[in-house]
């Protein structure tokens, strides 16, 4: 017992370091599987969006090194002012954003491009974790969690004005990390009761919306169900063991952008029912080895972050899949670590660079009890 | 909800999988249709009268095109299409573009040997017809998909078009064909070959006689039928002017067509076959139906005595015989022989409306005779609830009605045979095209629509019309032939256009062919028995010992050797 104790006193959470660069290596290769087709035809380079995309998971892997190696509250220190920057750079992208395929969701530096959603993400999570850990004297008060939920409202406004997905994800980091801090249950009946309540407004409010949820009930019928049904046909044509790896032909020009989003779909086409349950068996470890993390923080602001971390990992697991299996209706949520994306590899990683932080430091304290 | 996701995977990847999988195949595959080889249609002795041969049909691709300004020069001027034109179907953001069909196979090689890339030269088949004009009317021919529009090409579609086969290529969104994924391919099978009745031979002969009678008469058109009475085989069907079956869209010279409409009418006109698109008032040779139904019910014999004053009061009417001056005393058999009018309005008038008309009905005059061609006319009758004895005193020397000339040649082949209605046709086989399997296509006859006897008698009066009467132009030494002449006047009679015509068959006492020959608008004499008979007997003298029906005297000896 002792020597494995003293191993936890030097080395991070060797668990999760070894699935996030199994789910790294294995999102790069289906990146390029399902990119090399759209590569060669856009731009006649058939690793363009792999070169792309491993060069930011290089940047991202040394954004984890150092994240790492910091004491996560010196991030958590700052985390009102991350907050303040990322509710300056989702206003300035409103204002000087770069359109690609529809959208206002991208800051332009010079040769790079930034998301500011994806760190909005990240900033709230420590901002959360920040503010929780201040007034954690009175967490199962209705008003600290009415009040805790207002402060995320500019962010979600801001972020959702053109990315309702995100939003949905920010909201949803809100939800966890306050039931977490929460040790009562009835409220969040009322919390869900009211989200229901709200959800329907939203979908009235607007017919595009409604509109969306006949699409999802009936993909075939509707022009706008093309993506839902191109990839609901290279899910059903994958199988038990799928095509084979490469052998995709949805990827084709059939499922748009097979690369973002629907890159899931791919997957099962190439690799199956098998691959894709694997490859969920690896997201479901993720969460386990985060939740692990969470409960063995020596103090409230470790467990929040890992929680929160959690949490974004799993919403956007879970309604990725949702939406490429059309179980929900469709809003475009990328697949952490294997969509493509710049931004969000180099922040997911940072993440999870917060949550191996929390891990070893953990284990830095049990040791100092130990003394 | 990991569980749930991997539930609803299992459901989609496992259960609805092969619902999926066909509806991503079927996205995912691209069609070439390969054309299957049409059946041939060959006449009673085996030559071919339709034939196909190899045509190119050239497309372009545009997602493989590298060269469009290299593809356009070459193409205009291969095709010798406007490169504008081309032009246009070259920078069309298609799968494939067709640029021209029907493109001949030589010039297509050469397109081919040019080596460009997003160019494909496809072969085909294309519908040829060997004798050109011979028998157009009744062969028809076949539009750019190989589909027949007129004739027996349309009426045997089914049967000559064959299944066409397929190339399932797969292809990316784009419709680039992937290469590494192989093709599947469905062979086309070949449309079965049609052998008529029609001989070549005949035909080819028959319609120089037409043409004969047509220059010299200055006729508008002559139309000849020639069939087998026994069994309603088809040997002739001429209609001149005919027109050529490799060029059907080429009006004849003398016809210039305004517009597009008045263009399309003047080629159905063209394409028309008279002998049973269009009806007409048959004439004395229906004298050969009232003859008949007059014997069967036995108002009238042989030798029964008739008067010919010239004309015959029927009601308030005074109806002439051809002959004013009148024919005088005669018998039945003379009267027949003189074609007189009285004589059969006679005949008519004792059989009387419902007798006449319920011999009209069972000789099968109704109906169509269902001869295997498309379009075939109905007969314009009388309602029988309209009939008066005028009427029916018109109808029984065949004026006031009108009927097809193949309806005409049925009737009477039904009534000289014996009785037997029988359906004339064209096609006698159907034919595998590896000429394996071979199929006879039965015909429905109708039998005892006249008694065996009846039939004896017209056979006999009508060898007399020949040998004795009026129809003595169509008298060849030593064969017994039956007939009957005609002259009738179109409407409206004021514009003096007759058509003449003459029907004969040989030999009289057991008839192995029947010939039917119209001559629309003759100039100068347009007596049937003086223009429309010797025509026949022309034919007859080549055709019977063509067939091996021996002259008289060797007759003995032609039955045993059958």
């Amino acid at each position: 017992m002792e020597e494995k104790k003293q191993k936890q006193e030097f080395h991070t959470d060797a668990a999760l370091l070894i699935l996030v660069l199994i789910l790294l290596v294995f999102g790069l290769i289906m990146l390029f599987s399902t990119s090399e087709y759209n590569g060669r035809v856009r731009f006649r380079d058939s690793a363009y969006y792999f070169k792309k995309q491993l060069f930011a998971t290089a940047l991202g892997l040394i954004v984890m090194y150092f994240v790492a190696r910091m004491d996560y509250h010196m991030l958590t220190a700052i985390a009102p002012a991350a907050y303040g920057v990322s509710l300056i750079l989702s206003t300035a992208v409103l204002l000087v954003g770069q359109e690609i395929n529809g959208s206002k969701r991208w800051l332009n530096l010079g040769p790079l491009s930034f998301q500011p959603s994806e760190f909005a993400k990240m900033a709230v999570i420590l901002f959360l974790a920040w503010q929780i850990d201040r007034t954690r004297k009175n967490t199962d008060n209705f008003w600290f969690m009415c009040g805790t939920m207002f402060t995320l409202l500019p962010i979600v406004g801001l972020v959702g004005s053109n990315n309702l997905s995100t939003a949905i994800i920010i909201l949803g980091i809100g939800v966890v990390l306050i039931f977490v801090s929460n040790p009562r249950y009835l409220p969040f009946v009322w919390i869900g009761t009211a989200g229901a309540g709200f959800i329907a407004v939203f979908l009235a409010a607007e017919s595009y919306r409604l509109e969306r949820l006949a699409i999802w009930r009936n993909p075939e019928e509707y022009e706008k169900g093309f993506q839902t049904i191109q990839g609901l046909y290279a899910i059903g044509s994958g199988g038990f063991f799928g095509r084979g790896l490469g052998s995709s032909i949805q990827k084709l020009g059939f499922v748009p952008e097979a690369q973002n989003d629907m890159i899931f779909s791919i997957i099962c086409e190439e690799l199956g029912l098998v691959g894709a349950s694997l490859l969920i068996l690896v997201f479901a470890l993720l969460l386990w080895r985060l939740c692990v993390i969470a409960t063995h923080s020596k103090d409230l602001q470790g467990a929040l972050l890992a929680a929160g971390i959690m949490a974004h990992m799993a919403v956007q697991v879970i309604l990725n899949i949702a939406v490429v299996t059309n179980t929900i209706p469709n809003t475009g949520i990328t697949l952490p670590f294997v969509s493509y994306g710049g931004t969000s590899v180099v922040f997911l990683l940072g993440e999870m660079g917060l949550a191996l932080s929390v891990s070893s430091h953990t284990g830095q304290q049990n040791a100092y009890n130990k003394k | 909800m990991m569980t749930g996701l991997i539930g609803r995977l299992l459901y989609l990847m496992a259960f609805q999988s092969d619902y999926y999988y066909a509806k991503a195949q079927a996205l995912h595959e691209r069609e070439r249709a390969i054309k299957a080889a049409r059946g041939r249609i060959l006449d009673a002795n085996g030559k071919v009268l339709a034939d196909n041969k190899t045509v190119c049909t050239v497309s372009v691709i545009h997602s493989q095109m590298k060269e469009p300004e290299k593809v356009i020069s070459v193409l205009s001027k291969e095709l010798g299409i406007p490169a504008s034109e081309i032009k246009k179907r070259v920078e069309k953001v298609s799968s494939i573009e067709r640029v021209k069909t029907n493109v001949e196979k030589t010039v297509g090689d050469t397109i081919r040997e040019y080596g460009l890339s997003g160019v494909k030269v496809d072969e085909d088949y294309k519908r040829y017809y060997p004798y050109d004009s011979l028998a157009s009317k009744v062969l028809g021919f076949t539009g750019g998909d190989n589909q027949g529009i007129i004739g027996l090409e349309v009426k045997y579609e089914n049967i000559l078009k064959g299944k066409p086969g397929k190339i399932l290529t797969t292809t990316d969104a784009r419709g680039v064909e992937l290469e590494d994924m192989g093709e599947n391919r469905q062979d086309p099978i070949p449309g079965d070959d049609l052998q008529l009745s029609l001989d070549a031979n005949i035909q080819e002969y028959v319609q120089q006689a037409a043409l004969k009678v047509m220059e010299e008469k200055q006729a508008e058109r002559v139309s000849v039928l020639l069939m087998n009475p026994q069994n309603g085989e088809i040997y002739a069907c001429v209609n001149v002017p005919e027109f050529n079956l490799n060029e059907p869209f080429k009006l004849e010279e003398n016809q210039k067509a305004k517009g597009g409409k008045e263009k399309q009418d003047l080629l159905n006109q063209m394409w028309r076959n008279p002998c049973l698109n269009d009806t007409y008032e048959p004439g004395s040779t229906f004298k050969i139906i009232t003859m008949s139904a007059g014997l069967e019910e036995g108002v009238v014999s042989v030798n029964d005595h008739f008067f010919c004053p010239g004309y015959k009061i029927v009601d308030d009417r005074r109806i002439h015989c051809a002959k004013r001056t009148g024919h005088g005393a005669e018998n039945f058999v003379q009267g027949a022989q003189n074609s007189c009018n009285p004589v059969f309005i006679e005949v008519g008038l004792r059989l009387g409306v419902e007798r006449y008309y319920k011999y009209f009905q069972q000789f099968g005059l109704l109906k169509k005779t269902g001869v295997d061609l498309p379009g075939e006319a109905g007969t314009i009758m009388h309602k029988k609830e309209n009939m008066g004895d005028v009427e029916l005193a018109t109808v029984s020397f065949g004026q006031s009605f009108q009927i097809t000339p193949i309806q005409l040649a049925t009737t009477v082949s039904s009534l000289i045979n014996g009785g037997n209605r029988i359906t004339p046709h064209f096609g006698v086989m159907v034919r595998s095209a590896d000429g394996k399997k071979a199929k006879k296509i039965p015909y429905p006859v109708e039998t005892g629509i006249i008694s065996e006897e009846t039939s004896k008698t017209v056979r006999q009066i009508l060898e007399t019309v020949v040998s004795e009467g009026s129809g003595k132009n169509a008298k060849i030494e030593g064969y017994a032939i039956g007939g009957k002449t005609a002259t009738s006047q179109t409407l409206p009679r004021s514009a003096n256009r007759y058509i003449s015509s003459f029907l004969g068959f040989a030999p009289a006492e057991n008839p192995k062919i029947l010939g039917l020959c119209i001559i629309h608008n003759p100039q100068g004499i347009y007596y049937g028995g003086t223009i429309a008979a010797p025509v026949i007997r022309n034919i007859f003298s080549n055709v019977l010992p063509y067939m091996g029906i021996q002259k008289k005297e060797d007759v003995q000896e032609g039955r045993k050797a059958e």
